[in-house]
């Protein structure tokens, strides 16, 4: 297709797809009056597989759905109409695409805990999957790493280690396992494996003579130049070219796929990702995102760096814990009794067993029946846990980088690596993915946000409306306020606030006061009894707060500190959940414990009566 | 409008069937196309870089890794065994030498003067692929494999365990309905495929695995049996390469659910036939099903091939995928355009069925139908 680029301001549509490992969703952005639209969206099964094999069929056909829906044409034949004429086509085409198994790396350094984590920060930042660390510490013999290189067979490696400068002998090291072990890509085997090299400099040479034959070697500056600062960009960029240069080359279809769109298509995480960090930058808030899929789950954050007060941006992925392919490794992993602990009702063991791996084995269907659905809501709130668990561990501050103390520093003797996630400092939660996005009634979203997060004090709540977030970080590098605009009229659904008092007293006695200014004049003055949750309605306008905890409580000024603030309501509401946070509990016992989830589900509303 | 609907798995009587035998690297190719070939036939030969061991010389001597050159007794590419001395210090006139061992036989690799690692080269590992079926060579890829072409029954299943195997078939249930339970089993299973019915015990499967049956074909299976079969939980269904002795093709998912009666009467049909079968599977990208294939005892005809892949009709024939009505068929007879408000509240593209065993219509979400391919 002959592109021709349309200046941004006088773009009146686009077109945005991400092809999913199941679906193509296409999405339509049009400009009505000043501001961008989402108009509509379609969705076809993605054809990256036999009897296909060309993925350009499932966007074609998305798009067609597109077409049918707006009642205009945007194809001719198999060709988007590109720039738009009148009614017909589009002026801009764009995508993102985790289709294939996404973009599977993996990753070395020489410190486990340095190089090593920086440079899987790096490849998780560009949106890829880390299949290993190799470190030269990580407590593996050399052959037993060479054996884990062979085996893996990843889309790319990234190698670092040393700072600029500094001893070379350790990540050339690595490179000689790197040779010896002689990988190969986990696509087509007539290709050489594209390694990047982002390590101490004066390695480089070395480096080269080492892997310059055997793979396809790109070396970029160093990733961690001196041990306090990493300069993860030119390795995320390489990252991103060799992404479209080799791995999407390889799938079927890409080629045409690439032809087509106006911008470089880019892993569906790294697009959300980057849509996470324009909130948390245009509202100067710490966020914290999720995007659970059938396959992998992914956590991206924003927080504060509490020594430099700059923000923060890291990107987790659970590549194994998701709502469908992998559904069966949540059970494995959380284990019966974590799931068992969110189901409402009384469930045989091997009866849930059986729908689990039966979900797993057929993943594109869908609960039917309210019983169905309120398992598969259970396992999502423990596949969440698990993946934000994760997220806390990962998302920390530098390790290994020297700090001054000062006398005052002396009681708070905080080591380095510690978690930038602090639930308290949280404004904003948001939840994207199918059983998010797609959940019959938004309370269940809210519900199964809160309980999987913890969220702690004052969080703001809110959904993806129709998972399109991909398709919103992609058109973001390309047409920043048309995806602005979109994503907070179309996408970002608000649900709500949710209080949530931190410490615990003893069951049924007062725990937090709440005086709330609704709307149109009423007035919402209640003490919430520990181990309760309430709704309260009220749309996303400001209302005026003051939350008085009782002693040794805290709602985010302090244990016993009341606050007085504006809170915003939302297609949900003002949930206050008074069951407690470090610890939260639920009753041990069965039958108390379905009463409990019960209580709370009627009060949050969570199901239609 | 596009077609949103699940593929069905195949149950064909007869069909025109390749199959890819492909070199995990290149190697060589042992037959050329036209050739007949049978199961057991090796088509492709490579050998496979033998396991890689590190040996850190310069530390083991207590010597600078630029020096290496003067201690290395044995140079690169010198074909070596085991405890033979790779390097060695030259010591105070002649005596308290320090030398270095090698811990494996194989060839020396490569040493480095930067880090003072030796790397020792195991001997290549030699790997055959077999025809795993009766037939003929369609294409030779060269250096890497073969296709080859067969006419045969062919049954995909849901989910398996296990990898490639022959036997026999020998049909253990009466009906597709029955559980197969391990009092059925005995000496005359050993080298069969075994076929049952809706379920199999736990205790089944071991027996069969200790006689020494070569598969199993059953309609359900218990997911936690699962764990106590291979040894861990299988969270993400990519199978085939599991430590069993016996491999287990579940044709229509966990729990009690009878086997599709086109299946068990395929089956049947063959009985005493040899089998190839297959419990890989891979639910995700590169879908990969468990298989049967029973090669028949004619010329591979290239002009038989199965239905095209079409969407769901009415009139189109479905298994239904999910609880409710769990496994039961039934038959397209409306498709209503607009979405529809299901039980558990979503609103989803529905189909009307026909449930041919209740005999009663019900309306269900088109997600949770699969197309029934028996054609």
């Amino acid at each position: 297709m002959e592109k021709k680029t349309v200046k941004p301001e006088n773009i009146q549509s686009i077109l945005a797809t991400d092809c999913g490992s199941t679906t193509t969703k296409a999405i339509l952005i049009e400009k009505q009056g000043d501001e961008y639209r989402l108009v509509t969206r379609g969705e076809a099964p993605t054809t990256v597989e036999a009897p296909f094999e060309d993925v350009t069929k499932g966007v074609l056909n998305a798009v067609k759905e597109v077409e049918e829906l707006r009642g205009r044409t945007l194809l001719n034949e198999d060709k988007i109409i590109s720039p738009q004429k009148g009614e017909a086509g589009v002026d801009i085409y764009i995508s993102t695409s985790s289709a294939g198994g996404g973009l599977q790396m993996l990753v070395a350094g020489v410190v486990k805990a340095m190089s090593a984590e920086s440079a899987e920060r790096a490849a998780l930042g560009a949106g890829a999957i880390v299949m290993d660390v190799l470190a030269s510490n990580d407590g593996r013999m050399p052959h037993e790493k060479i054996s884990r290189i062979r085996h893996l067979r990843p889309d790319m490696i990234l190698l670092s280690g040393g700072v600029d400068g500094g001893t070379i002998s350790h990540v050339v090291e690595m490179a000689e396992l790197l040779r010896a072990a002689n990988p190969k890509p986990r696509l087509g085997i007539n290709y050489r494996l594209p390694v990047i090299y982002a390590g101490n400099k004066k390695a480089a040479p070395e480096i080269e003579k080492n892997l310059g034959e055997v793979t396809d070697l790109s070396v970029v500056p160093n990733l961690r130049p001196v041990l306090e600062r990493e300069n993860l960009g030119p390795a995320r960029d390489k990252i991103h070219d060799l992404f479209m240069e080799h791995v999407m080359a390889q799938a079927p279809g890409y080629k045409k796929l690439m032809d087509m769109t106006h911008a470089p298509i880019m892993p569906t995480p790294g697009a959300v990702g980057s849509i996470i960090q324009v909130i948390a930058r245009d509202e100067n808030i710490s966020v914290v995102g999720v995007d659970i899929g059938g396959a992998t789950t992914d956590v991206f954050s924003v927080f504060k760096d509490p020594d430099s007060d700059e923000p923060v941006f890291n990107r987790t992925v659970s590549a194994n814990l998701g709502m469908s392919y992998s559904i069966s490794n949540v059970l494995a992993e959380a284990k019966l009794e974590n799931i068992l602990r969110w189901v409402p009702f009384d469930i045989n063991e091997t009866d849930l067993r059986n729908r689990i791996g039966n979900k797993m084995i057929r993943p594109t269907t869908i609960p039917q029946s309210l019983e169905e659905l309120k398992i598969e809501q259970a396992i999502a709130r423990e596949a969440l846990r698990l993946s934000f668990v994760q997220h806390k561990s990962f998302a920390v501050g530098l390790k290994g980088v020297q700090k001054e103390r000062t006398i005052s520093d002396t009681f708070d003797q905080s080591s380095t690596g510690e978690t930038l996630v602090n639930m308290m400092d949280l404004d904003l939660l948001v939840g994207s993915g199918g059983v998010l996005s797609h959940a019959p009634r938004r309370h269940q979203s809210a519900r199964m946000m809160i309980d999987a997060f913890l969220p702690e004090g004052i969080t703001q709540l809110a959904v993806d409306s129709i998972f399109m977030m991909p398709q919103l970080g992609v058109l973001a590098s390309v047409h920043e306020k048309a995806a602005t605009e979109v994503f907070n009229k179309d996408c970002l659904l608000r649900l709500g606030t949710c209080i949530a008092p931190v410490g615990s007293v003893k069951p049924g006695k007062d725990f937090v006061t709440v005086k709330l200014e609704l709307p149109e004049g009423k007035v919402f003055n209640q003490t919430i009894p520990f181990g309760d949750m309430i709704l309260i309605e009220a749309p996303y306008t400001p209302v005026k707060a003051e939350i008085i905890p009782v002693r040794g409580v805290d709602v985010g000024d302090g244990p016993g500190n009341a606050i007085q603030t504006t809170i915003y309501g939302g297609l949900v509401g003002i949930i206050i959940d008074a069951r407690g946070r470090n610890p939260f509990i639920l009753p041990p016992n069965p039958a108390d414990r379905v009463q409990k989830l019960q209580v709370w589900s009627q009060a949050v509303k969570e199901f239609e009566s | 409008m596009a077609h949103a609907y699940t593929p069905g798995l195949k149950v064909l009587a007869k069909t025109m069937l390749t199959k890819t035998r492909r070199l995990p690297l290149k190697g060589n190719v042992k037959v050329k196309k036209g050739d007949l070939v049978k199961a057991d036939d090796i088509v492709a030969h490579t050998d496979l870089p033998g396991n890689v061991f590190p040996v850190n010389v310069a530390n083991f001597l207590n010597v600078d890794p630029s020096e290496l050159d003067d201690f290395m007794i044995r140079k690169e590419g010198d074909v070596i065994r085991k405890g033979d001395i790779l390097a060695e210090t030259k010591g105070i006139f002649g005596l308290f030498k320090s030398s270095v061992k090698s811990p494996v036989a194989g060839t020396l690799d490569s040493y480095s003067k930067v880090t003072g690692q030796a790397i020792i080269r195991e001997n290549p590992i030699p790997v055959n692929i077999h025809a795993y079926i009766d037939g003929v060579i369609d294409e030779v890829i060269p250096e890497e494999g073969v296709v080859i072409r067969t006419t045969a029954a062919f049954v995909q299943g849901i989910f398996g365990i296990g990898g490639e195997r022959r036997g026999a078939i020998k049909i253990l249930t009466d009906k597709p309905g029955d559980t197969l339970t391990a009092d059925l089993i005995d000496d005359s299973c050993k080298g069969k495929v075994l076929v049952g019915g809706a379920f199999m015990t736990l205790d089944a499967f071991k027996k069969a695995e200790k006689i020494g049956v070569e598969g199993i074909i059953v309609g359900g299976f218990n997911y936690k049996d699962i764990k106590d079969i291979v040894g861990y939980d299988i969270g993400v269904a990519i199978t085939g390469e599991e430590p069993v002795q016996t491999t287990l093709i579940v044709t229509e998912g966990f729990g009690e659910i009878p086997m599709a009666e086109q299946t068990f009467n395929l089956l049947k049909d063959h009985e005493e036939e040899v089998a190839s079968i297959n419990g890989a599977t891979q639910i995700r990208a590169g879908v990969i099903r468990p298989e049967v294939i029973i090669c028949l005892d004619e010329i591979a005809d290239n002009k038989i091939k199965s239905a095209d892949v079409k969407g769901m009709d009415i009139g189109t024939v479905v298994r239904v995928i999910r609880a409710p009505y769990f496994g039961l068929l039934g038959e397209v007879t409306e498709l209503p355009h607009a979405l529809q408000k299901l039980e558990s509240g979503s609103m989803a593209r529905v189909a009307k069925v026909k449930i041919y065993k209740q005999n009663k219509e019900v309306m269900l979400p088109r997600a949770n139908l699969e197309i029934y391919e028996t054609k």
